[in-house]
């Protein structure tokens, strides 16, 4: 597919250019072994009058980006300018709006919104003049003396949106600004927020907005840059063509959005596989979170009628109500395990994933526990060594350490507690989670 | 974990709408034009020389004890005031600085495991030393007892809040540009002070007792009479006056139950405002003095201009502003290296002149027989833990199962845990005595008398918070009896039962200094144990012979706490909490 569009890059002393980032690479330093890469290689640029949108997995590094241009985390290599200079240190022009809200529980909606303001000393009486200008603009006029528990997640945002425009910045970030509620009132929010920049009522030059949800990006963004994971670069950049307000039953639309679904789950490159081919790969590979019986439930939904063993992703995805980020990972898991294929928006069951599904329990544990020692090498290697102790123990430590040397903590807890819950479901072996360590149960053999 | 459950609260939208005072007005001006006379007579009488006379005499009648009362007030005061730039200072530093961390933090632990009566010969020969001869040598001395009591667990809470500050809020703050100062006042305070409010209040608690304790005390021969309720009742056990006993007791209970009405409720219930949790919990009703203050007309305006006053302080731009982060940096390892090499220094230079000073003046048999002392008083904590918990444990649960009665009861149990319970003692002593009963067994139960309530309101607290669909789960299965107990609703209040009985098993190491040996008139009753050891080394002024009870007596302490608390604490937070 070559429709993706490559922006031209403005002059660097372009008279609108935001902000601009360069080679930009941010890895975590590791005691033991080589460093964990989070971002490698990305470029940006904003320039005044575009929202635009990162959009990627969980893991790829967006939200890092975000903090990067912000100025709250500098990066290990690259450059970053604001407006032409160097950045260092958090930006005067940047505003931030944040997934959890974060407001200040014992302050009130006015205290919160003229929290940055005062940090800037501006007068009491500009300060109050200001954080009611905001207020009304978002539309939370009459709850300036509410605290932030007594309102609902949707007012919530609005105040953290309300304290990030009361500065005026010239950049406004946003962390997933709606993931943490729920779809109406998402949409709410949205909407107004479209509608404000469209009548260039806020008092902002460019939005770069963190996203995983397509559809979301595709309806606010003009430019969304797609990000791959692990590590985190930018894969795709596109422009969206669409004019506000944007309608998402339009065919264009739908179209789009497809196209970025088929780009999110096109096949790793070769290359990629060999890597994770060379030595020691039993240890790179992270899991997401995912009981069997979610693995379990949408291979017998991909069976049954109206699938029969083949859907489409973005159809899928909208009957069962999940969202990028829940499908993607199922999606991937089932592949990694030779359950199912993901080619270009669509995913397949393969034979082993249909007598899966059509076996009885007993056979069920049988092909997953077939699939876990030849597909996921964590498994063998884990049951190699309980095999090979006297006691049939072993500690759970050495095998999380060694996952560390590939991952983040966070990372290699979830990814082993994920193949515990799996290898128990195929009765691999079993966790002893007081003592920390793997077991065989004798019964079994 | 905090075991109670705050209000929610908001100013009334019309609170401060009219400035014309009203009737609380006056009262609370009255009180304070009392409070300011007292203050300066008492400012007065602590320049006089020691030996001044009246300055060591006890009026044994009651129109003394109002005046006496306030004085122990102040005292208390005072050291909360000493307690609270502690608690400003040095864990704010301990936190800020990796390097003053890795030192600091180890200190504070340790000197929260030292009896605070202990550190009581120390200060007195610090402080006469400065002000040699003088009552303001003594005040201080008993001032800064009284703030080694209190001052390690609000530094702890302050600790752990500025570690534990929500990494987005964190981020906005930064993201703004907010200074040091700014941030420390709008973010880490706010953030630290529901944990900070309940561990002072709970420290005040139980300075009460150590407070009444010290205030007259005998060291190596000299005796300190410092005026105040605690040195009142040892004159009336002096005089065998078992009437100016009740009178003393009566009057702290009327103190108790001020500071306890006007300091502790309504304080504990403003601070929830800062709790942090964003979904609104249960209401409850404001205490009456919170309701008063917030609607009290001149009152609110002055408070109103005090906090205003504050918030232009905690937003003056001090300090550096922030700059961007490098995570996961290569540790600065020269100047790593140099720092904990000099704390390496320090520590075996400490530990040769410790080996020198113990060389020269102890034996090893009479190291021995400190420990053998030690094991004694061991003991006792352990069995009057088990009894206090084999008593404490059916009553709080059977009071949190039913809210109208466990509302009623943990005002009562926090109260009781406040009052100092060594007023008691005369009233225990003189049945020993009457019966002639044997010392070593029935002084025990002194230790216990005051911490046991922490066990009490904890098992209520934790009771009250038993998931209702769980108690219905175990009635619906007809699970009963023995089983009940144990598979239902003991590991369902565990967590809170640690908290309690940590709290009361500190609490009565502490008090074995004061009940191993108690006396009535020119009786002295005594129970061997190293709680006795160190009083009697106190009033010989042996002060080679306190540290070394005292040592010993924090070695048991931090060994216990290592060996039995912590684990148990550990495994409640693993596997009894419910997520």
């Amino acid at each position: 597919m070559d429709s993706t569009l490559r922006v031209a890059a403005p002059l660097p002393d372009a008279p609108d250019e935001l902000i601009r980032i360069r080679n930009c690479r941010q890895s975590y330093h590791k005691e033991s072994s080589a460093d964990l890469v989070v971002l490698d290689d990305v470029d940006l640029t904003l320039t005044a009058g575009e929202i635009v949108g990162l959009l990627g997995r969980s893991g790829s590094g967006k939200s890092t980006l975000l903090r990067i241009a912000s100025g709250l985390l500098r990066p290990t290599a690259g450059e970053v300018t604001w407006r032409g200079a160097p950045l260092r240190g958090p930006a005067p022009g940047v505003a931030m709006v944040f997934q959890s809200f974060a407001l200040f529980p014992w302050l009130t909606v006015q205290a919160n919104v003229e929290l940055g303001l005062e940090a800037k000393g501006v007068q009491r009486a500009e300060r109050e003049r200001l954080a009611e200008e905001a207020i009304d603009l978002i539309g939370l006029g009459g709850y300036e003396n509410a605290y932030p528990k007594e309102l609902s997640g949707g007012m919530r945002q609005r105040v953290g949106l309300a304290r990030a425009l009361v500065v005026h910045p010239d950049l406004l970030l946003m962390d997933e600004p709606f993931s943490a509620l729920d779809v109406l009132t998402a949409e709410n929010l949205r909407t107004d927020l479209i509608e404000l920049w469209s009548e260039k009522k806020l008092p902002v030059k460019a939005v770069l907005i963190v996203t995983h949800n397509i559809e979301e990006s595709v309806l606010m963004c003009d430019r969304i840059l797609v990000f791959s994971s692990n590590p985190g670069r930018v894969a795709h950049e596109l422009r969206v063509p669409f004019p506000h307000p944007r309608n998402r039953h339009d065919p264009a639309f739908r179209l789009f959005v497809d196209r970025i679904y088929g780009l999110m789950t096109r096949r790793e490159t070769p290359a990629i596989d060999a890597a994770a081919a060379k030595p020691g790969s039993a240890f790179n590979q992270a899991l997401p979170e995912l009981p069997m019986n979610l693995m379990a439930g949408l291979m017998e939904t991909l069976a049954e009628q109206p699938y029969r063993g083949r859907a489409d992703l973005p159809l899928l995805a909208g009957s069962l109500q999940l969202e990028l980020d829940d499908l993607l990972p199922l999606g991937e898991s089932l592949q990694m395990l030779r359950f199912a294929e993901l080619e270009e928006g669509d995913i397949r069951l393969t034979a082993d994933g249909l007598r899966f599904v059509q076996g009885e329990l007993d056979e069920r544990k049988r092909i997953l526990g077939a699939s876990l020692m030849k597909n996921l090498a964590l498994v063998p290697a884990i049951r190699q060594v309980l095999d090979e102790r006297w006691n049939h123990r072993s500690r759970a430590e050495r095998f999380r350490d060694e996952l560390e040397d590939h991952m983040s903590p966070d990372y290699a807890r979830r990814t082993l507690q994920t193949v515990i819950g799996w290898a128990r479901y195929a009765e691999l072996f079993d966790f002893d989670e007081e003592a920390d360590q793997f077991f065989l149960d004798e019964d079994d053999d | 974990m905090l075991p109670m459950r705050f209000a929610a609260m908001r100013v009334p939208a019309n609170a401060s709408v009219e400035t014309r005072p009203n009737l609380f007005d006056f009262v609370a001006i009255l009180v304070m034009l009392g409070l300011a006379l007292a203050v300066g007579s008492i400012a007065r009488h602590t320049l006089a020389p020691l030996s001044a006379p009246g300055a060591n005499e006890i009026h044994l009648q009651a129109a003394y004890l109002p005046g006496y009362a306030v004085r122990t007030t102040l005292r208390m005061f005072a050291a909360l005031a000493v307690s609270l730039l502690f608690t400003f200072t040095y864990p704010v530093w301990a936190a800020k600085s990796r390097r003053a961390g890795a030192i600091l933090i180890p200190m504070l632990d340790i000197l929260q495991s030292v009896p605070i009566l202990g550190f009581l010969t120390f200060t007195v020969v610090f402080f006469m030393g400065l002000f040699p001869g003088r009552v303001l040598g003594a005040e201080l001395a008993v001032i800064f007892t009284i703030f080694t009591g209190q001052a390690w667990n609000m530094a702890f809470s302050m600790y752990q809040s500025l570690k534990t500050v929500p990494a987005d809020l964190e981020e906005v703050s930064r993201g703004f540009g907010l200074s040091a100062w700014q941030r420390f006042w709008r973010l880490e305070v706010p953030y630290a002070m529901p944990g900070l409010v309940w561990n002072t209040m709970m420290s005040m608690s139980g300075g009460w007792f150590m407070l009444v304790a010290a205030e007259a005390f005998t060291v190596g021969g000299t005796t300190v009479t410092l005026p105040g309720i605690g040195s009142f009742i040892s004159a009336a056990i002096r005089h065998r006056n078992l009437f100016a006993v009740f009178e003393a007791i009566l009057t702290m209970l009327i103190v108790i139950l001020l500071y306890d009405q006007l300091l502790f409720r309504p304080l504990v219930a403003w601070s929830a405002r800062f709790r942090f949790e964003t979904t609104a919990g249960a209401v409850a009703e404001d205490p009456w003095m919170l309701a008063l203050l917030r609607r009290t007309r001149l009152l609110n305006r002055a408070s109103r201009l005090f906090a205003d006053m504050l918030t232009t302080i905690g937003g003056l731009p001090l300090g550096p502003r922030p700059s961007a982060l490098r995570r996961n940096l290569v540790p600065r390892r020269l100047g790593d290296g140099l720092w904990f090499s000099l704390l390496i220094l320090t520590a075996a230079i400490a530990a040769w002149q410790v080996t020198l000073y113990a060389r020269a003046n102890f034996s090893p048999a009479e190291v021995g027989h400190v420990v053998l002392l030690g094991v004694y008083t061991l003991i006792r904590v352990v069995l009057m833990i088990v009894l206090a918990t084999v008593v404490w444990v059916p009553i709080g649960v059977w009071l949190g199962l039913r809210p109208i009665w466990a509302r009623r009861a943990q005002p009562v149990a926090q109260f009781m845990a406040a009052f100092p319970a060594n007023l008691f003692y005369p009233i225990f002593v003189i049945v020993i005595v009457h019966y002639h009963l044997s010392s070593n067994v029935w002084l025990t139960p002194l230790m216990i008398l005051g911490t046991q309530w922490y066990i009490l309101f904890n098992v209520i607290a934790g009771t009250a918070a038993f998931p209702g669909d769980l108690l219905e789960a175990a009635r619906n299965f007809q699970i009963g009896g023995w089983r009940w107990w144990l598979r239902v609703m003991l590991p369902g209040i565990f967590p809170y039962y640690v908290t309690g009985a940590l709290t009361a098993s500190g609490g009565a190491w502490n008090a074995a200094i004061v009940s191993e040996i108690a006396s009535w008139g020119s009786t002295t009753l005594t129970a061997s144990g190293l709680g006795s050891y160190i009083t009697q080394a106190t009033s010989a002024g042996a002060t080679a012979r306190v540290a070394l009870g005292v040592v010993v007596m924090s070695l048991f302490v931090v060994v216990f706490n290592r060996l039995v608390w912590r684990p148990m604490y550990a495994f409640a937070a693993r596997r009894l909490t419910f997520a």
